[in-house]
């Protein structure tokens, strides 16, 4: 992992959210106030904007900048968690060495980890976390396992949307869709949803490199 | 989408900056990060409080700046919550030393946002967390209910006590009195329209309500076919007295709030019916507040807040305030 890797992931994940825009502001307007997907547009505007400021930092250098870009350009509930999510990434030990995927699985292990104390959400609760934490979850297994890397991300990848379409027959009892009880059953998250395409979208490209 | 605009990414920006000129004898609009705060500098020894959320609820909250109430406001894009750095620089601007107390309703990103403020902040500081609306079920397990138009009255009253050098744990506590004596119920005939969205937020029938409807456009508990006013404002009351139990005789402060795009006319027929109700069952109103405090947008709609008083916010309620949304006693 880079700050190179970072940026050319921004505009993958760019292209793949604009595409599914629709769909996303749709879900939010459903359970929430239709903001999640300005938002997440917005971020991914500033990150791949950074391009010429950032791209011959060091790694932890880069995050830092990215993470305080997020945190104050984008707002709502996903500025603060993707902004801790970046901030706890830069946090972890040994950055200024090689990155294998041991220790980008670790970074992002990390940064989750910070989004689910920042958040208080576990599992269970119609959120991004219901992607996110069993993602979690698997890297850290792959990390102190054996199994093949692109085998891996590709079980990620199914990992991420099973749990992302869990969230439909889920009860909301965090964030804004929590104020509507029964009427939030029936509609996937659209942070669960947005978070699935991120994954997908970053080990999809790392499978057919 | 009709709606004044040059550029929906210049919408907040230039909406602030009118703010500022309007107001200049009051106020200051400082950009990135975007903050507005009282035009004189906090005396020292007095709290300071800042609140802040997403725009869009106009005046709330920069009308709320100004003596007697806010020190600072931070605002963030419409219906999104304002970003920790915002906070950070507003406390920095405003403390005298005395302390901030930042108030913050209850909504995941406002909760999560004014948490890391608070955190970057190095100056003594502490936070109130609304939850008025009885539109939705409290759980400790939950992110319980949200925060709405008494926000607006533990601003106004914990910022007379703040002036009259009430200590931050003094002005906690207030604000915490106000919030739990209060209980608010809204209702919406349409949707609102985020400018970044371009269309409205919710499809609603000609004729139908949403009971129980959030200040972003969020739904309530129930979708209903619209209803003579009478039957509205009885429906609402009954769910914010089912929370609030007031005493026989106990004084409240009646406050029906409009959403944006309910004419006063109709917002004072509300208060109308509100009061005939309210005297049916023996409660007395001893001070009143009708008007648009805490929109979205420009929808139609209303909520009704009640607030159980006590000499001490009674006291504080009247007090003199000087704000670009709210002036009386100066």
């Amino acid at each position: 992992m880079s700050v190179n890797f970072l940026i050319s992931q921004a505009k993958n994940i760019q292209i793949v959210i604009d595409q599914n825009a629709a769909e996303i502001e749709a879900l939010d307007q459903n359970i929430g106030d239709g903001d999640h997907i300005f938002n997440v547009q917005r971020g991914l505007k500033l990150v791949v904007e950074l391009e010429d400021d950032i791209k011959n930092l060091p790694l932890q250098k880069g995050l830092n900048m990215i993470a305080m870009k997020v945190l104050s350009g984008i707002g709502g509930s996903s500025g603060a968690l993707f902004g801790t999510f970046f901030m706890s990434m830069a946090k972890t030990p040994d950055l200024d060495k090689d990155i294998d995927f041991k220790k980008a699985c670790e970074m992002v292990i990390t940064g989750i980890n910070a989004m689910k104390e920042r958040g208080k959400a576990d599992v269970g609760e119609k959120t991004m976390m219901d992607v996110l934490i069993p993602v979690s979850e698997k890297l850290n297994e792959l990390k102190s396992g054996n199994t093949d890397m692109k085998e891996g991300l590709s079980e990620i990848t199914k990992i991420a949307e099973d749990r992302m379409l869990a969230t439909k027959d889920m009860l909301a009892t965090k964030g804004r869709a929590s104020f509507l009880g029964e009427r939030a059953k029936g509609h996937i998250d659209p942070g669960a949803r947005s978070s699935q395409l991120i994954i997908d979208t970053i080990c999809k490209s790392l499978i057919n490199k | 989408m009709k709606k004044f605009i040059n550029n929906v990414d210049d919408f907040l920006k230039e909406s602030l900056n009118g703010f500022g000129k309007a107001h200049s004898e009051i106020i200051k609009v400082n950009f990135e990060p975007n903050f507005i705060s009282r035009k004189t500098k906090t005396k020292e020894g007095k709290v300071s409080l800042i609140s802040g959320g997403g725009s869009g609820h106009e005046p709330m909250h920069g009308g709320f700046v100004g003596h007697g109430m806010l020190d600072a406001a931070c605002p963030g894009f419409v219906f999104s919550a304002p970003t920790p750095d915002q906070m950070q620089a507003a406390a920095e601007h405003v403390d005298s030393g005395a302390g901030v107390l930042f108030i913050v309703k209850n909504y995941s990103g406002d909760i999560m946002n004014f948490q890391m403020g608070a955190e970057m902040y190095s100056g003594k500081n502490d936070s109130i967390i609304t939850n008025d609306d009885v539109a939705v079920e409290d759980s400790t397990f939950t992110t319980g209910r949200r925060g709405v138009a008494a926000t607006v009255l533990v601003e106004k009253i914990v910022g007379s006590l703040a002036e009259n050098g009430g200590s931050l744990e003094e002005c906690k506590k207030l604000g915490e009195k106000v919030n739990k004596n209060s209980g608010t119920m809204g209702v919406a005939f349409t949707s609102c329209t985020v400018p970044a969205a371009g269309k409205p937020t919710f499809d609603i029938g000609n004729d139908e309500m949403e009971f129980g409807v959030g200040i972003h456009g969020e739904p309530g508990r129930k979708r209903e076919k619209i209803q003579p006013s009478k039957t509205i404002v009885n429906n609402m009351l009954e769910a914010i007295l089912d929370d609030l139990k007031p005493q026989k005789n106990e004084k409240t402060l009646l406050f029906v709030n409009g959403m944006g795009g309910t004419p006063l006319t109709e917002l004072y027929l509300v208060y109308d019916d509100a009061c005939e109700i309210l005297k049916s069952k023996g409660i007395e109103i001893t001070r009143s507040l009708v008007g648009n405090y805490c929109t979205s947008l420009e929808m139609q709609g209303a909520s009704i807040t009640l607030l159980k008083c006590d000499e001490e916010i009674l006291k504080n309620w009247d007090a003199p305030v000087h704000t670009a949304a709210m002036r009386w006693g100066m």
